[in-house]
């Protein structure tokens, strides 16, 4: 009964750090952006780390990821999806970001009245 | 009330009324020989019903060999037009006609053909290749079978009611979008495959998870069969790129219901971000059809050259290299589009280095084979086949992964030969082999050798008639899904060459299906036991007919190829292990009405009959809810009982 | 319960949640395609507003405390669970869900009054983007209250069985990581889009 007791106040204990955690780095974020500390791509990179601080928050306090006994399921699988995930999103934005830098910054709707103004010069 | 749906929704064409009838009356028969036979409650009881991977994995084969009939009858009907009619502007098949059918078969044979023979095959051999009685969710794998049916009803439904899509397999936008295709094709097309990809999702989480959770004991990772492996591989891109493809899906979908501007070309959408998602799922959707074959020749090679496998931790790396790399190439596919000399050349590289792991296999099987007492089965020949055909598409496909030929020769019959070259060469040669290799473990009889050689030399011949042309076609410039050329290009006659292979290929398939049924009717002269092949993996261990629990009592194992030792090797002491009562699920109807329900939540929500799709959602999640919260769900076997059974089907006891 | 049964209801439970955690894991990749869309998409305003015209940045905030405090609640539900306690259980659930359906109003709401000043997702590329993304993650919201409802339903009626003991766990797992996805939500498209 001790030892389920102990189980108990840790796995608590777990939960309330997890949460003023989470809260304290959605308030640092929050007056990151409304009180204009920083700017430009600095800000846009604090707050995204930020969010990946809380993320492992997260995971750590509220899905207990770290107290997971072998072979680690979870984590394996958690591991593999974040690889494709960050393959997939980073691929995309960088794919579509050299097609619209191709197109000279024009919306495909855009290129097109482009294509057919041109059309007409007799091009 | 009824939303778009009037009387205009049915068939005006000859062809398609052709096609209806003729399905029709298939149907008809089918109903009329069940009701004749007296033959519906077994029906019901022992088929439909059944959460017997066994039972539910041949449900799958029978879907995907009538799709396959339906997906080459649209191929006959392509090859026609096009070595006949395409000179001329009075053949049979008009050019909306001409471009559902394409559509229509590049969509059929992935989806329903491709991916319906691999869960088929997954359901009959992962659980008994692991030593396992059963998959881990065995209600959801009913579910997703049921699913998988629904989209291929919906999908042959849009040949009766409306029209299917006219904007190739892929349905790239703007076409696909309302301004250019206000009918129903398109929708048609994303819910029949949105249904379908549901289910294979599941399908795809339920089997990792059996294979995670449920191997034999003593079975650890590197003393799984490879086959186990190659699935791993497919099933992790099944699990992370079928979402990808749901989400695109329902994207497209909504632009074509509430008016949202994702991939329109108006107000800021951007069809090219379809483009590139529908191939983040689709590079992947590739691998996850070939990484299977690739298992099943590990499988064969091995057995029918009495050698182990040669090198299987280079071939388990092999696999896994595959299976990552397949995730980093997808943009070789829209290379034309646009974004620059810098991605073009990353994606090009990374689409040669997955070359590398695909020949460290071939150079495994082929060492393999070395020195070994060859047999020359019909399963082997099929192995022999795609070595051949493989290598061929796997050249051209490296050929189309340097930016500048696929410059020249992208949307032309060289891309549409290559993949034909990968997916029957490579996917559709591996299936056949497999189902000539494990059909007498399901059924305890042989297919009758001569006749699949003769399908199997048909199958080869017919389709190097009919690809190689479209090489050639392809580099003198004939686009792909053309309905009509100039005649003073001089291409009829490597068309008609193609279509005269299309014929060679339609007489193995007829070769094919003759061997099946005489088989079937000679089948006490073709009688064998439980392992007639000499085999190495614990799907062989079972008695056949194979109980429904698989296996009495799960015995640990110790080798790679358990199996194998045991029969060869007398000095072992077998181990054993207690016979206890099993656990096996009871039949339920829930998988079947989950799939009728889908059937209609995806009719009406292609007509617009939002009441009834409303109504179908609600009645589904009640259904949900009350499956949830069943009780009573297992039926559990006595000892005697399978005392009983064990002697009744070995002749011995247990 | 006998000890066979008990490690039968184990590997159950092993077995069950491992699938869930897979299925969460599917689930990461779709919502990573609707943010790949959302970020392609976000400058795509097409003459309409964009997200720092139209975002309010207290609403949001309140909305994330809203959600990480009931996935705090829906974490002592399942602590309760552990001790057997089925009256703190059914009241930390009882709380979770009240959460939740206020962090579901509000956002509806700020759908309601975007679309009442003609910012609808018909308006933009950006807003179809807006719009799908966080609906979709509010229709995960919507099926786990539903989800919530129907085992309080059960808890009532059958108490604490295996059966019930399982599926909260999942919907520990479920609502969790409903508030990992919306963490990104308000990073990535209120804060930056304010911020940008």
């Amino acid at each position: 009964m001790a030892r389920r007791d102990n189980d108990y106040q840790r796995t608590l204990i777990n939960y309330v750090v997890g949460f003023l955690a989470s809260l304290a780095l959605t308030f640092c974020a929050y007056v990151l952006v409304s009180g204009h500390i920083l700017g430009g791509i600095t800000l846009l990179l604090v707050i995204g780390g930020l969010a990946l601080v809380q993320m492992l928050v997260q995971l750590l306090f509220f899905l207990h990821m770290a107290d997971e006994s072998r072979p680690r399921f979870r984590l394996v699988s958690f591991g593999f999806m974040a690889m494709i995930l960050v393959i997939v999103v980073a691929g995309s934005l960088w794919i579509m970001y050299h097609l619209n830098y191709n197109m000279m910054g024009m919306s495909p709707s855009q290129k097109d009245t482009y294509m057919t103004t041109q059309k007409d010069k007799g091009f | 009330m009824w939303g778009r749906l009037s009387l205009d929704a049915l068939p005006h064409d000859m062809i398609t009324i052709g096609g209806v009838v003729g399905g029709g009356l298939a149907i008809l028969a089918g109903i009329a020989a069940l009701k004749y036979f007296k033959k519906w409650r077994w029906l019901w009881t022992n088929w439909l019903t059944s959460l017997d991977p066994k039972k539910i994995g041949v449900m799958y084969l029978v879907v995907a060999t009538v799709m396959l009939l339906r997906g080459l009858a649209d191929a006959g009907m392509l090859r026609a037009q096009q070595a006949v009619f395409a000179t001329s502007d009075n053949g049979p098949i008009s050019a909306d006609l001409f471009q559902q059918v394409f559509s229509a078969h590049g969509t059929i044979m992935i989806f329903f053909v491709a991916m319906g023979a691999l869960f088929g095959l997954l359901n009959l051999i992962v659980p008994l290749q692991i030593g396992a009685r059963d998959v881990a969710f065995p209600l959801l794998n009913s579910i997703s079978f049921w699913l998988f049916v629904a989209g291929m009803v919906l999908i042959n439904l849009s040949l009766a009611v409306g029209e299917f899509s006219t904007a190739g397999w892929l349905a790239y936008p703007p076409l696909s979008g309302l301004q250019y295709s206000p009918g129903t094709g398109v929708d048609y097309w994303i819910w029949s495959l949105q249904i379908a990809g549901i289910g294979s999702l599941l399908s795809g989480i339920n089997f990792l998870i059996t294979i995670f959770t449920m191997r034999r004991p003593g079975m650890s990772l590197m003393k799984m069969p490879i086959f186990i492996w190659s699935v791993i591989g497919c099933l992790l891109l099944v699990a992370f790129a079928f979402p990808i493809l749901t989400a695109t899906l329902s994207m497209l979908s909504l632009d074509r219901t509430i008016g949202t501007h994702f991939f329109t070309s108006e107000m800021g959408g951007n069809p090219m971000m379809y483009v590139n998602l529908i191939w983040a799922w689709g590079h992947p959707e590739v691998y996850i059809l070939i990484l299977p074959a690739f298992g099943i020749f590990s499988e064969i090679v091995p057995v029918f050259s009495k050698k182990r496998l040669f090198g299987y931790t280079s071939m388990m790396l092999a696999l896994m290299a595959i299976t990552f790399l397949s995730f980093t190439v997808w943009l070789h596919h829209f290379f034309t589009m646009g974004s620059g000399a810098n991605v073009n050349a990353f994606f090009g590289i990374m689409t040669m280095v997955i070359a590398i792991p695909t020949g460290v296999k071939v150079f495994n099987w082929i060492f393999t084979m070395y020195r070994g007492r060859v047999k020359f089965a019909t399963p082997m020949l099929w192995f022999m086949g795609f070595v051949v055909t493989f290598t061929i598409g796997g050249l051209t496909g490296v050929l189309l992964a340097v930016p500048g030929i696929d410059y020249q020769v992208h949307n032309s019959l060289f891309l549409v030969a290559h993949f034909h070259n990968m997916i029957i060469g490579g996917v559709l040669f591996g299936f056949f082999a497999g189902v000539a290799y494990w059909w007498p473990k399901f059924t305890g009889f042989y297919l009758h050798e001569g006749l699949g050689k003769v399908a199997f030399w048909c199958w080869l011949i017919g389709f190097l008639v009919a690809f190689l042309p479209l090489y050639a076609l392809g580099l003198m410039g004939a686009a792909r899904r053309l309905d009509g050329y100039d005649a003073s290009l001089g291409w009829q006659g490597l068309f008609i060459v193609a279509g005269v292979g299309m014929v060679i290929i339609l007489a193995g398939v007829f070769f094919q299906i003759v061997q099946a049924g005489y088989s079937i009717w000679k089948r006490d002269e073709l009688r064998v036991g439980s392992d007639p092949w000499d085999g190495r993996t614990l799907e062989w261990a079972t008695s056949t007919p194979i109980a429904e629990y698989n296996f009495a009592t799960l015995a640990p194992v110790t080798y790679r190829d358990d199996f194998w030792e045991q029969k060869h090797r007398p000095e072992l002491k077998k181990p054993t292990a207690l016979i206890e009562p099993i656990r096996v699920p009871k039949n339920t109807g829930i998988g079947v009405i989950v799939g009728l329900l889908a059937v209609v939540i995806g009719f009406a929500i292609i007509w617009h009959i939002w009441w009834l799709a409303i109504i179908g959602l609600v009645t589904t999640i009640v259904l949900i809810i009350t499956a949830t919260l069943r009780e009573d769900t297992e039926r559990i076997v006595s000892i005697d009982e399978i005392m009983a059974k064990e002697k009744r089907l070995r002749g011995t006891s247990a | 319960m006998s000890t066979p049964r008990l490690i039968e209801q184990k590997f159950l439970d092993y077995k069950t949640s491992s699938g869930f955690w897979l299925y969460l894991m599917t689930d990461c990749v779709l919502f990573a395609s609707l943010f790949a869309t959302y970020a392609v998409l976000h400058a795509a305003i097409a003459g309409g507003p964009s997200a720092s015209d139209i975002f309010e940045l207290p609403m949001a905030l309140t909305e994330t405390i809203i959600l990480l405090t009931s996935s705090f609640t829906c974490g002592l539900a399942l602590l309760a669970l552990r001790h057997n306690n089925l009256k703190q259980l059914i009241v930390w659930l009882g709380v979770t869900y009240i959460l939740g359906v206020s962090f579901l109003t509000i956002e509806l709401s700020e759908f309601g009054s975007l679309i009442q000043a003609g910012h609808s997702w018909q308006q933009s590329a950006f807003l179809s983007a807006f719009f799908t993304l966080v609906g979709t993650h509010g229709l995960h919201i919507t099926v786990g209250l539903l989800w919530l409802l129907v085992i309080v339903g059960v808890l009532f009626k059958r108490g604490i069985t295996p059966k019930v003991k399982r599926q909260l766990m999942l919907f520990g797992l479920f609502w969790h990581f409903l508030d990992l996805v919306w963490i990104f939500i308000f990073t990535v498209v209120y804060l930056m889009g304010v911020a940008a």
